[in-house]
C-alpha cells in the first residue's frame, strides 16, 4: 500500500485520504503529514476524525469554581457516571485533568460506601 | 495530633435507634479516651444502597468527623469491624484537603476584597490586611504541627 507521506500509520487510512485523518486521529502527538491540511485546533473534548469544529467544552468545576469534590455529593458525582455505572471519560464531559482525577477518586470512594454502584445492568 | 478524619459507616436498617445511640456513645468515649475530639456526628438517615449488602437493600448512614491521631482511627475501625450491625465503613483523611480548601477560600476572599474599585482608604486598608493575614497564617501553621 503506497504511503505517500511516509508517516507510520497503523490505521487503514488509504493513500488519498489525507484530509480527515485516520481512525485514531485527534491526538496532538500524531506526526503531521506533509499532505494533510492543518487541522483546526479543536477544544479538548473534540473527537477525532472530524473536519468540523466541535464546540469547546469547558470544565464545569473551573467555571463554577467548585473547590472540593467529596464522595458525599452523590448528585454531583452522578453527572460523571454513565448509565452503566462506569466513570465517563473526560473527553466527553470536558472536565480538566485536575478535576477529573478528583472526581474519579471521589466516585471510587462513593462506590465503596454504596452511594454509587460499581455497575448497573 | 491535628489530623481530621471522616468516618462514614452503614448500619443495618432494622437496628433500633437506642442501640445505634449506644454504639455512637461507645465510639465517642473511645475517641476521647484515645485523646481525640469528636468534631461532629451526623445521622444521615436511611438511604437506599446502590447495591445489596448481605440481604439488605437499605442502610442507615452515620457520619463522624474526628480529630486525632492514626492510632485512634485504627481502634475505631477495629471496633466497627467487630460490631455486627455495621455493614460497611470508610475512613477518609480530611486535614490536607481542608487546608487546601481554606487556602482557596482565603485567596478568593482576598481577591474579592481588592478587586472592586475602592476609594483610597479602602485600598490602603486592603493591602496591609492581605499581608497581615498571610503572616498570621504562616506562624499559625507550624504551631499547629508542633501541637
Amino acid at each position: 500500500m503506497p504511503e505517500p507521506t511516509g508517516r507510520s500509520s497503523t490505521g487503514h487510512s488509504g493513500g488519498g485520504h489525507s484530509g480527515g485523518g485516520g481512525h485514531s486521529g485527534g491526538y496532538q502527538g500524531r506526526s503531521e503529514g506533509g499532505a494533510r491540511p492543518p487541522r483546526p485546533a479543536g477544544g479538548p473534548g473534540g473527537p477525532g476524525g472530524r473536519k468540523f469544529f466541535r464546540r469547546k467544552k469547558v470544565c464545569k468545576f473551573c467555571v463554577e469554581k467548585i473547590d472540593g469534590v467529596s464522595y458525599k455529593d452523590v448528585r454531583l458525582l452522578q453527572q460523571f457516571v454513565a448509565e452503566s455505572g462506569k466513570i465517563v471519560p473526560r473527553r466527553l464531559t470536558g472536565v480538566c485533568t485536575r478535576h477529573q482525577r478528583r472526581v474519579s477518586a471521589a466516585i471510587k470512594q462513593a462506590r465503596n460506601i454504596a452511594l454509587l454502584p460499581f455497575s448497573n445492568r | 495530633m491535628q489530623r481530621i478524619y471522616e468516618v462514614m459507616f452503614i448500619v443495618r436498617p432494622d437496628m433500633p435507634e437506642e442501640e445505634l445511640d449506644k454504639l455512637i456513645v461507645a465510639l465517642d468515649s473511645q475517641v476521647t479516651g484515645a485523646g481525640g475530639v469528636v468534631k461532629a456526628k451526623e445521622k444521615m438517615g436511611k438511604r437506599r444502597l446502590a447495591y445489596s449488602l448481605g440481604r439488605f437493600q437499605d442502610g442507615f448512614y452515620v457520619l463522624l468527623t474526628l480529630e486525632g491521631g492514626g492510632e485512634m482511627v485504627h481502634e475505631i475501625e477495629r471496633r466497627l469491624r467487630v460490631t455486627e450491625p455495621v455493614l460497611k465503613f470508610i475512613t477518609v483523611r480530611m486535614d490536607e484537603e481542608q487546608k487546601r480548601l481554606d487556602k482557596m477560600k482565603k485567596l478568593r476572599d482576598a481577591k474579592k476584597r481588592t478587586v472592586p474599585p475602592p476609594p483610597v482608604t479602602a485600598e490602603t486598608a486592603a493591602a496591609p490586611v492581605a499581608p497581615a493575614s498571610a503572616t498570621e497564617a504562616a506562624p499559625g501553621e507550624p504551631a499547629s504541627v508542633t501541637a
